[in-house]
């Protein structure tokens, strides 16, 4: 049965000169979803959504946005909201002359492009700024402004190229909860471009990974980072650390001729103070701390094993401190193992139960 | 942090370049004035109301006028199409644009004089169609285009250059024409550099002298411009007169740099905004 999807890009191609931007691109995205492209920067994301938005034209494949083929449509007719990266305010008109120059140019009445715009200011939290301009307000109000004048014309897509790049870490917290918030209450389809893990994670109801101009992996945030499926995906989500040798780790030898390399993140460990009860003494393997440092809730530990593998793991702020230099044991309940087509975890023989197993 | 000045060397470079700018351009322009008004204020005038001056001043404003226009027209267009566009040989085009700049006015008006004048190919058809360009007010239209075309494009190219295509493709995107970007979005970022454009392109239209003077023919109250009238009338010993006429010349040129700076001003206030 095939699943009714209300943005969809089929076997979509993309070249600049040599260089293949977008290859085979394949995905669908159901009604009122908030959607993260993530991947590092040149894996052609931003160029998925121009293409989307018809700033871009894609060499094969076709753009299906409401179940009608968009490709031959001109992008100011595929009622698309764009914010771009460094919002694109019009710098010379006012805040309420940009939210409304999608509206005067689609030719609305008068009286209703005043309506629209209080309204859409009312919404962002932007009134009584309408006579401002641009270079008078903070970063975190032009983007703002430029998400009201994305939607002031009713769009049925909102695109939105990196929202938070350009906006100082402090508020970009803020920011993120306030465009989710505002996103589900306005209840629009939405796509949003990212480099950073984190803010997909948190932000979207459903990530998209590229890499490379290749969707690596599509799903929820959770099942990403609990389940990547391909070795990039393993690398590229969480804190992750590359293990050398995967037979250093007791617990593990029963799957060791199967993986090849292996990742290895901080929430699978459990690092042990010398003294403190270990639960299953038969799969510790002893390494130094290198590096601590204090996050809040956790202090991060750089811990090195015995061949030089630098991990990293985190022990509860309540917990013993653990001094530079001292003597720790470490447990792995799991590993992400890869080979060149694919990853899968695997857990620690201990609690893997009688049956061991391979997935 | 201010840097701790050191005092005699400061007023002897300050001094240095006071001198320097009253002997190269204030005691000129005071002997210009002396010398205009010499006479009295009856001959000054009567050098100035002279029919073949009165000529020369309208022409000069024909051809200033003329000149302007066509430069902000195409220099708007070479801009945006450099700026915007990506094409074969934008290098090239923008290169060209800057040739008058390097280019002697001389060889300038000599171009033309090959390219129109009664030894080229085209000569014939221009004439079949009873068009005259060499010795004729076109052809000194022509010169003073050629001569001041780099003007207003290179003031406009790094201004578009520096406010980038983000701003027209939000509005592209949004459904506006291009005549709409380019009014809406588009010119407020280069109205003033632009104005500016026109007042160095007017102040070099003016006193264009070179390729005017291949061009013209010296047709006393037909072909003379300014610049040549007083050429002519110095040549002919009437130093009064080529002083008066130079005074308006001067006047003209001190109202620009006036305007230049306002410009300069209002555009800076306007983008610190």
């Amino acid at each position: 049965m095939e699943q009714q999807y209300y943005v969809e890009m089929r076997d979509i191609n993309k070249q600049f000169g040599d260089f293949q931007a977008l290859e085979q691109i394949n995905f669908g995205i159901e009604k009122g979803k908030l959607i993260g492209l993530l991947g590092p920067s040149g894996s052609g994301k931003t160029t998925i959504l121009r293409i989307l938005a018809g700033l871009e034209t894609a060499e094969t494949g076709d753009i299906i946005i409401n179940g009608q083929v968009v490709n031959d449509i001109p992008a100011s007719q595929r009622g698309i909201g764009f914010v771009f990266q460094n919002y694109a305010l019009f710098r010379y008109m006012t805040v309420f002359e940009n939210v409304a120059f999608g509206l005067r140019v689609q030719k609305w009445p008068k009286s209703r492009v005043k309506e629209r715009v209080n309204e859409m200011l009312r919404l962002v939290g932007l009134e009584g700024l309408e006579k401002r301009y641009p270079s008078q307000l903070s970063g975190g109000q032009r983007q703002r402004v430029a998400f009201a004048r994305a939607l002031a014309p009713e769009p049925q897509l909102l695109l939105l190229d990196e929202p938070f790049a350009a906006i100082d870490a402090k508020v970009r917290q803020e920011l993120r909860r306030w465009l989710k918030g505002m996103i589900s209450t306005v209840g629009i389809t939405s796509i949003f471009v990212t480099h950073d893990q984190e803010e997909a994670i948190e932000v979207a109801d459903e990530i998209i990974i590229t890499n490379q101009g290749r969707i690596e992996q599509i799903g929820k945030p959770v099942d990403i980072y609990r389940n990547p499926t391909t070795p990039f995906v393993a690398r590229f989500i969480g804190d992750s650390a590359e293990l050398e040798n995967v037979h250093l780790f007791p617990g593990f030898e029963y799957a060791a001729d199967q993986i090849k390399h292996a990742i290895i993140r901080p929430e699978y460990l459990t690092v042990y103070k010398k003294g403190e009860p270990v639960e299953y003494p038969n799969s510790v393997e002893p390494g130094v701390v290198v590096q601590s440092a204090f996050r809040g809730t956790v202090t991060e530990y750089q811990i090195r094993l015995s061949d030089g593998t630098i991990l990293t793991a985190n022990r509860l702020v309540d917990t013993a401190p653990l001094a530079e230099g001292e003597q720790v044991q470490i447990f792995a309940r799991r590993l992400l193992a890869f080979d060149e087509e694919r990853a899968f975890p695997v857990e620690n023989i201990c609690l893997a139960g009688v049956r061991p197993y391979v997935i | 942090m201010k840097q701790k000045q050191s005092g005699p060397l400061k007023w002897v470079l300050i001094g240095g370049s006071a001198f320097f700018l009253f002997v190269m351009l204030i005691l000129p322009l005071i002997y210009v004035l002396s010398t205009a008004f010499r006479e009295g204020i009856q001959v000054y005038i009567e050098s100035v109301t002279d029919e073949y001056a009165v000529k020369a001043i309208l022409l000069t404003i024909r051809a200033t006028v003329s000149a302007v226009v066509i430069n902000t027209l195409f220099g708007v267009f070479a801009a945006w199409c450099i700026t915007r566009f990506q094409f074969r040989g934008k290098k090239i085009i923008s290169t060209l644009i800057d040739l008058p700049l390097t280019v002697s006015p001389i060889i300038a008006g000599l171009i033309y004089v090959l390219t129109f004048g009664r030894q080229s190919a085209l000569y014939p058809y221009l004439q079949k169609l009873g068009i005259s360009i060499i010795y004729a007010v076109p052809g000194i239209v022509l010169a003073t285009i050629f001569v001041t075309f780099p003007f207003i494009s290179r003031e406009i190219i790094p201004v578009l250059t520096a406010a980038g295509t983000d701003e027209e493709e939000a509005a592209a995107l949004m459904g506006a024409n291009g005549w709409t970007i380019f009014w809406r979005v588009t010119f407020p970022h280069i109205k003033w550099v632009l104005l500016y454009g026109v007042v160095l392109c007017t102040a070099r239209a003016m006193g264009e002298f070179g390729a005017v003077s291949v061009l013209s023919g010296h047709l006393r109250g037909k072909t003379n411009t300014m610049p040549l009238y007083i050429e002519l009338l110095y040549q002919g010993y009437d130093y009064t007169g080529a002083f008066a006429i130079s005074s308006i010349l001067v006047v003209m040129a001190i109202v620009i740099l006036i305007l230049r700076s306002v410009l300069e001003y209002l555009g800076k206030k306007d983008r610190e905004a």
